[in-house]
């Protein structure tokens, strides 16, 4: 008997209009449905499931809030691997990776990752702060825009040290637009220049509104199991899980190692690519957290795909638009569609439906080698999955 | 009536906010690599010793980065509209967040030079601020 080897069989993500559900739903029901999707996509019934991970900003309230525990007595499922693991938006690489792990080591045969998300029907999402306890008390008086104002330090400094432009960052959100372009299940989809970019409003300098990510409901599921029982199932396209790493190295801003360099981002993309045996040039499509279009500028830089502080001169004259030498961020992005709250999920979702060929105006062609990158907290965890079809 | 969010002092940070209220700025000092690190913790962030050490802060140092709010953190913050948001690195080497007093936001600048400018909100807390040396 060969090495068990993880794979991904089974992804969905659910319908928005105007980014919200199109009815409305409590964040389990979300998760469920999402689910049972995943896994008809699979082929694996919902009692098959032995391994569940999620990241959520839902709980019922209490000490700990226990989001794993409260789905899979949701679910009616009883999980003999559980990752509750939550290191913000970037969570769900890390719980690819984990289930990785649990799946090669026979911990369990079928996981499923979830996320749901109601924060733009409900209106809930809070933007005045962290409560000021704990290493919070040094950030939370202060009074910075959460969570623009971490990225905007982030990006004064890039454009202090490397002459990194507005105009090289407004080059992703319109590249990133035309992608949602070619969406339908894509948020917002209109044309976008990079002079639209620009006369938005500034909202924490040097960030305008049009360098943020939208603010949506979502939902999402990956559904993972092994080579072997892929097969064993007759499963068409499964995804290989070629490498992952995962880093993280602070919480508030103000001890952020370097605020130019992603250094979470640089320790994980080196362990998934040592991992995998592919070097950047060997990626077709790319998918990375864009919270920030500074977001992408620096994880591009620590990935390797260019060099530290050449990221603006990188993404310059639209070169990861459709069409362009660096396909990325191929639905449409957190920038135009959907970002809710925690949008890791759906860069793996993209991915999975690339490799598999079935993304139709906006299909990569010939992709075979996906990188996914997630970034969560304000550059806090950075977590790389490298997927492909073999 | 200070309506904006304040630090919840606890026993780690009490005679950090309690030197404050005495117009001092302190730090910890590693007895073992001799850097200082801010905010204070009971192991050394560098090396991990726990020889650590009250000092005081010349309350000098310059600005690592900045930002300027244009829209306020909520409600409390709206008056000020807009204001700096920096993140210092003092001379003695260790970072902090703080804000930048300044009449004129748009004449802020990385590298430049500030000292502390302390501002008591309650009879409790006193905030490091900064202001153009």
């Amino acid at each position: 008997m060969g090495k068990r080897e993880a794979v991904i069989v089974g992804v969905a993500d659910l319908p928005l209009k105007d980014g919200k559900v199109t009815a409305p739903m409590s964040v389990l029901q979300a998760q469920a449905l999402c689910a049972r999707d995943a896994l008809a996509d699979a082929g694996i019934a919902m009692r098959e499931v032995d391994g569940l991970l999620t990241a959520g900003m839902w709980g019922v309230p209490g000490p700990g809030q226990l989001a794993t525990v409260t789905l899979s007595e949701y679910l009616g499922i009883a999980p003999r691997f559980v990752d509750g693991t939550n290191i913000g938006g970037s969570a769900f690489e890390a719980h690819v990776a984990h289930a990785a792990t649990a799946l090669e080591a026979g911990r369990c045969e079928v996981a499923l990752v979830t996320y749901g998300s109601l924060q733009r029907s409900e209106a809930s999402r809070n933007l005045a702060g962290r409560p000021s306890v704990l290493t919070m008390q040094y950030e939370t008086p202060w009074g910075m825009p959460t969570p623009v104002g971490g990225y905007a330090l982030a990006a004064m400094r890039h454009m202090h040290e490397h002459g990194t432009t507005s105009q090289q960052l407004a080059e992703i959100a319109v590249a990133t637009r035309q992608w949602a372009a070619l969406n339908p299940a894509a948020t917002m989809r209109g044309p976008l220049s990079i002079d639209d970019v620009l006369a938005s409003p500034m909202i924490s300098d040097p960030l305008h509104l049009l360098d943020a990510c939208l603010v949506t409901d979502g939902g999402g599921a990956v559904v993972m199991t092994t080579a072997e029982h892929a097969r064993a199932i007759g499963h068409r396209k499964p995804v290989h899980v070629r490498g992952y790493g995962e880093a993280h190295t602070h919480w508030t801003i103000a001890a952020m190692p370097d605020l130019a360099r992603l250094t979470a981002a640089e320790i994980a993309g080196r362990e998934a690519f040592a991992m995998a045996g592919v070097r950047p040039d060997g990626i077709d499509v790319v998918e990375v957290y864009d919270s920030f279009t500074i977001t992408v500028l620096l994880t591009l830089e620590a990935l390797g795909f260019c060099k530290r502080g050449e990221g603006g001169a990188f993404v310059a004259n639209q070169r990861t638009a459709p069409g362009g030498a660096f396909p990325m961020n191929t639905n449409g992005g957190g920038l135009s569609y959907a970002h809710p709250g925690m949008y890791g999920i759906f860069l793996l979702i993209e991915a999975v439906r690339q490799l598999r060929g079935e993304c139709g105006p906006r299909q990569v062609q010939d992709a075979a080698t996906a990188l996914v990158h997630g970034t969560g907290g304000t550059l806090s965890s950075g977590a790389t999955c490298i997927l492909s079809t073999h | 009536m200070y309506e904006k969010p304040l630090p919840v002092v606890d026993p780690e940070s009490a005679p950090y906010w309690a030197a404050l209220k005495e117009r001092r700025l302190i730090l910890k000092h590693c007895r073992d690599c001799g850097r200082h690190h801010f905010y204070p913790r009971a192991l050394c962030p560098h090396c991990h010793s726990d020889a650590l050490e009250w000092s005081d802060a010349r309350g000098t140092g310059s600005i690592y980065s900045y930002t300027v709010a244009r829209r306020p953190a909520g409600p409390a913050f709206k008056a000020d509209a807009p204001y700096v948001v920096a993140v210092v690195e003092l001379d003695e080497g260790a970072r902090m967040m703080t804000n930048i007093v300044t009449d004129d936001v748009e004449s802020v600048r990385i590298g430049q030079r500030v000292v502390v400018a302390f501002e008591a909100v309650t009879d409790e807390i006193t905030l490091p601020k900064f202001k153009a040396a």
